[in-house]
């Protein structure tokens, strides 16, 4: 009974969406206050019967009912309740309807917290949304509804969730990644009703960037979840892959990260208008892409969910019509938007674009890396491979020189700036990281290693001019604690973002260089000395856990005569599906990780151990962290909570 | 801006859409390769294991072998390699390694660690066999007859299924001699 109420709820679902995109959209189109004023009431009706489907299938999860053939596929009466309720994204069906809830909940926020909006933009932007959420909805219902039943006979248990995914990871990373890429839904139709409405002024941009900022920052959050997830749950310590899946959402955080740059320079100054409104088009697409590209089966990959040709073809005519169509009305409208004003060759304008066309670069980069299997194959035939030397060879160089503009665009102003006061604020902070770049191999390791001394000083260089330009706000001013305070949240946010950006390239530079590893049959009592630190092994034992039989391995890690931790890696068997996990145990720190992992038993009691020292590995996710934190921080700048859009405020 | 270059990003997305259209209709995970019935491209690199050996395709002439692709960057490699284990001790089929764009370390580590089905490996350091071979990812795995004819192709990890299938078609092969 229970299912077939969330069938139902999701059938009513789709029908506001219809009319969310129909009605009010129309209103606005023939100035009819009265049908636009519908928008509000559709969008949260839709969130809400989509909150009663999703209920109703976490119901249906937690109850053991097998009868559901999504729940019996995808879950197990042994498993914990944690992961019972988490498998609801752990397949196909499950995380569509996870997206469609992310999707109608965004669509309800942007319809309580627009209070500044003209009533008309308001329209077209729930309209918008409305469209691809009947798109979603209507994906859900004909090919993958998540409540189809095994009638009249069902198995007495679920087959299981593949034990990779029983993890904490996928409670959080799933959830978080789609918050981003469905976020960019709203920049998205904040870009069409632009077209639309041919409106297109600063207030636009002060209205679209908050929502584009949450959306990058939740889509930021979710990549660095996904990594550290990977790198603790598969076992040998790897943390990016260049796998197509992770690609899929690294492309759309690279042109969101230009978005959000570009937006910035809209809002300012009036201009880059068209390739804004590019950009906010693309970031979504890229978006769909992703969900294309993983659903359909096209390409293949670690995160192989099942696949099949009749979904791939509905994903590509969704985004056909979003994509062909904003772009045909792209086309059609973008020559009414003009830019404002001019600026001079020096000037943070300038700097603006050339990060976006980097980023822009960067992300066709990956998108032809990550397609250029599908392209050839659809051509015939074809002699290229790709694989991480190609990304490598590619990013390194481009991430450098973009290391470099980001610290000059920092000491350059809006409009205008001469050559000689941005050499008077950059030549310290080029000094100061290049001798310390060069020095740092030196001390930490033992000799020149030019890798080491690039992403030291790129690292330092972006650190120490966000630094000076912070100090240089204090020059003329009594009271400290009143100009903290005075500056606005949003440059507090820029610099915490862009020292995140130097955390992470820091932290990848010293994990790739420094790193030591080794793999040893090791007996009882045995001891190996990695990077200074004495590991011995202490025998294994069985333990039993909820679904699984596990051989737990005990570690003692000793340094200089200091006990400084016990691991306790696991190989576990799953009962279930009688499939192997290795379970790594870590013994984390901000400077170093110690990773251990089991990998097969051996003759007499001998284990296959596989132990790594990794130097700064939790400075790549910090970072990670800090370019989220930065754009939630520039939400919360007041200047978006001003009722009246009239009000300029004039800071930067 | 002319108005003409507007329509530029509809273009490209368009020429985009058609090659997805196309690909939705190929099995990604058996694309047919240029090589299929043709002799497997010469060669003359080192043996993984043993540096001063050059291997060249007179190695494996004279039985049916499987060239597996591998390379110590690839996840799907490690999830593959139970398989490849399971098959080499059936005794059924040799199975050359060929290890693509890889260090040597790294790749002897992992041999040690996670064991061993292959006879031999040839290390394809530069990646210029598998750039004859027309492969483009790890892993990849081919089926080669006696003579050194490329039978089949497989995209990606070999599964339990596909072993079923090799099995049969070299069955095919030996019934047609006899």
């Amino acid at each position: 009974m229970i299912p077939e109420i969330g069938e139902f709820a999701l059938i009513i679902a789709f029908f506001l969406s219809v009319v969310l995109a129909l009605v009010p959209m129309y209103g606005a189109s023939t100035a009819n206050d009265m049908w636009m004023s519908y928008a509000k009431p559709l969008a949260m009706g839709q969130f809400l019967f989509v909150i009663i489907s999703f209920v109703c299938l976490g119901y249906a999860f937690s109850q053991d009912d097998f009868s559901v053939v999504y729940v019996a596929q995808h879950s197990n009466s042994q498993m914990p309740i944690q992961f019972k309720l988490s498998a609801i994204w752990g397949g196909h069906e499950g995380s569509l309807l996870l997206w469609a809830l992310i999707l109608t909940g965004w669509t309800f926020a942007v319809s309580r917290f627009s209070k500044a909006l003209p009533l008309d933009m308001l329209a077209r932007v729930l309209s918008v949304m409305g469209i691809v959420a009947t798109g979603f909805i209507s994906f859900l219902l004909i090919t993958s509804s998540p409540f189809a039943r095994y009638l009249p006979r069902f198995p007495a248990d679920g087959a299981d969730l593949n034990p990779l995914l029983q993890d904490f990871g996928l409670i959080v990373h799933p959830p978080m990644l789609y918050m981003g890429y469905v976020g960019f839904s709203v920049a998205f139709a904040f870009a069409i009703a632009a077209l639309l409405s041919g409106r297109m002024d600063a207030a636009w941009a002060r209205w679209a960037r908050p929502w584009t900022n949450i959306a990058w920052a939740f889509l930021g959050m979710g990549i660095t979840l996904g990594s550290w997830w990977a790198y603790y749950e598969l076992g040998w310590g790897g943390w990016w892959f260049w796998d197509p899946v992770e690609n899929a959402s690294l492309m759309p955080w690279l042109v969101g990260t230009a978005l959000v740059h570009s937006l910035a320079a809209t809002e300012k100054r009036g201009v880059f208008k068209s390739w804004t409104l590019l950009l906010a088009i693309f970031a979504f697409s890229l978006s769909l892409l992703g969900t294309f590209l993983v659903r359909s089966g096209v390409l293949t990959s670690v995160h192989a969910f099942a696949s099949d040709p009749e979904r791939g073809f509905f994903i590509l005519m969704l985004l056909a019509v979003t994509m062909g169509g904003s772009l045909t009305l792209y086309a059609l409208k973008a020559p009414n938007v003009k830019s404002e004003s001019s600026f001079s060759w020096l000037s943070r304008e300038v700097l603006l674009l050339v990060n976006n066309v980097f980023l822009t670069v960067m992300a066709i980069t990956v998108l032809l890396g990550t397609l250029y299997p599908l392209l050839i194959d659809a051509l015939g035939q074809g002699k290229i491979s790709v694989g991480p030397p190609y990304f490598n060879a590619v990013f390194v160089p481009i991430m450098c020189t973009m290391a470099l503009a980001m610290g000059v665009s920092i000491a350059v102003r809006w409009r205008e700036t001469t050559l000689q006061s941005v050499l008077n604020k950059l030549w310290k902070p080029a000094v100061l990281s290049i001798l310390i770049g060069l020095g740092f191999p030196f001390i930490y390791g033992n000799g020149f290693d030019a890798r080491v001394f690039l992403g030291i000083s790129v690292g330092l260089w972006i650190i120490s001019t966000v630094g000076t330009e912070f100090i240089g706000k204090f020059r003329n001013t009594q009271s400290i604690t009143n100009r903290l305070r005075q500056l606005p949240l949003s440059y507090y946010g820029m610099m915490v973002a862009h020292v995140g950006v130097a955390v992470t390239a820091i932290g990848i530079t010293l994990v790739t260089s420094y790193s030591e590893e080794r793999d040893m049959s090791m007996h009882k009592g045995d001891t190996v000395e990695i990077a200074g630190y004495q590991f011995t092994f202490q025998g294994t034992h069985v333990v039993k856990g909820a679904n699984y039989m596990a051989d737990q391995a005990t570690i003692e890690v000793v340094e200089d005569g200091q006990p400084v931790a016990t691991l306790r890696p696991e190989k576990r068997r799953y009962n279930v599906k009688n499939a192997m996990m290795t379970e790594a145990d870590i013994d984390a720190s901000l400077f170093r990780d110690l990773y251990v992992a089991l990998g097969e038993p051996l003759e007499q009691g001998a284990w296959a151990v596989r132990m790594h020292y990794k130097p700064y590995v939790r400075w790549l996710w910090l970072g990670g962290i800090l370019m989220a934190l930065g754009g939630l921080l520039t939400v919360a700048d007041k200047r978006y909570r001003q009722s009246s859009p009239n009000q300029e405020a004039r800071h930067a | 801006m002319p108005r003409v270059l507007l329509f530029v990003p509809l273009l490209l997305f368009m020429i985009l859409a058609g090659f997805l259209w196309k690909g939705l209709s190929i099995d990604p995970r058996e694309l047919p390769s240029a090589l299929i019935d043709k002799p497997f491209p010469e060669f003359s690199l080192a043996s993984l294991q043993q540096p001063d050996r050059i291997l060249t395709k007179q190695d494996f002439l004279g039985q049916p072998v499987i060239v597996n692709v591998w390379a110590t960057w690839c996840p799907s490699c490690r999830q593959e390699h139970e398989q490849l284990l399971v098959i080499d001790q059936t005794g059924e089929i040799p199975i050359i390694g060929l290890n693509y764009k890889d260090e040597r370390d790294l790749a002897l580590q992992w041999l040690q660690q996670l064991g061993n089905p292959y006879q031999f490996n040839i290390f394809d350091e530069q990646g210029m066999l598998g750039l004859d071979l027309g492969v483009y990812g790890a892993p990849e795995t081919y089926l080669l007859d006696a003579q050194g004819i490329v039978r089949h192709r497989y995209v990606g990890v070999l599964t339990a299924q596909d072993w079923q299938e090799l099995k049969l078609m070299i069955k095919g092969w030996d019934s047609v001699k006899n």
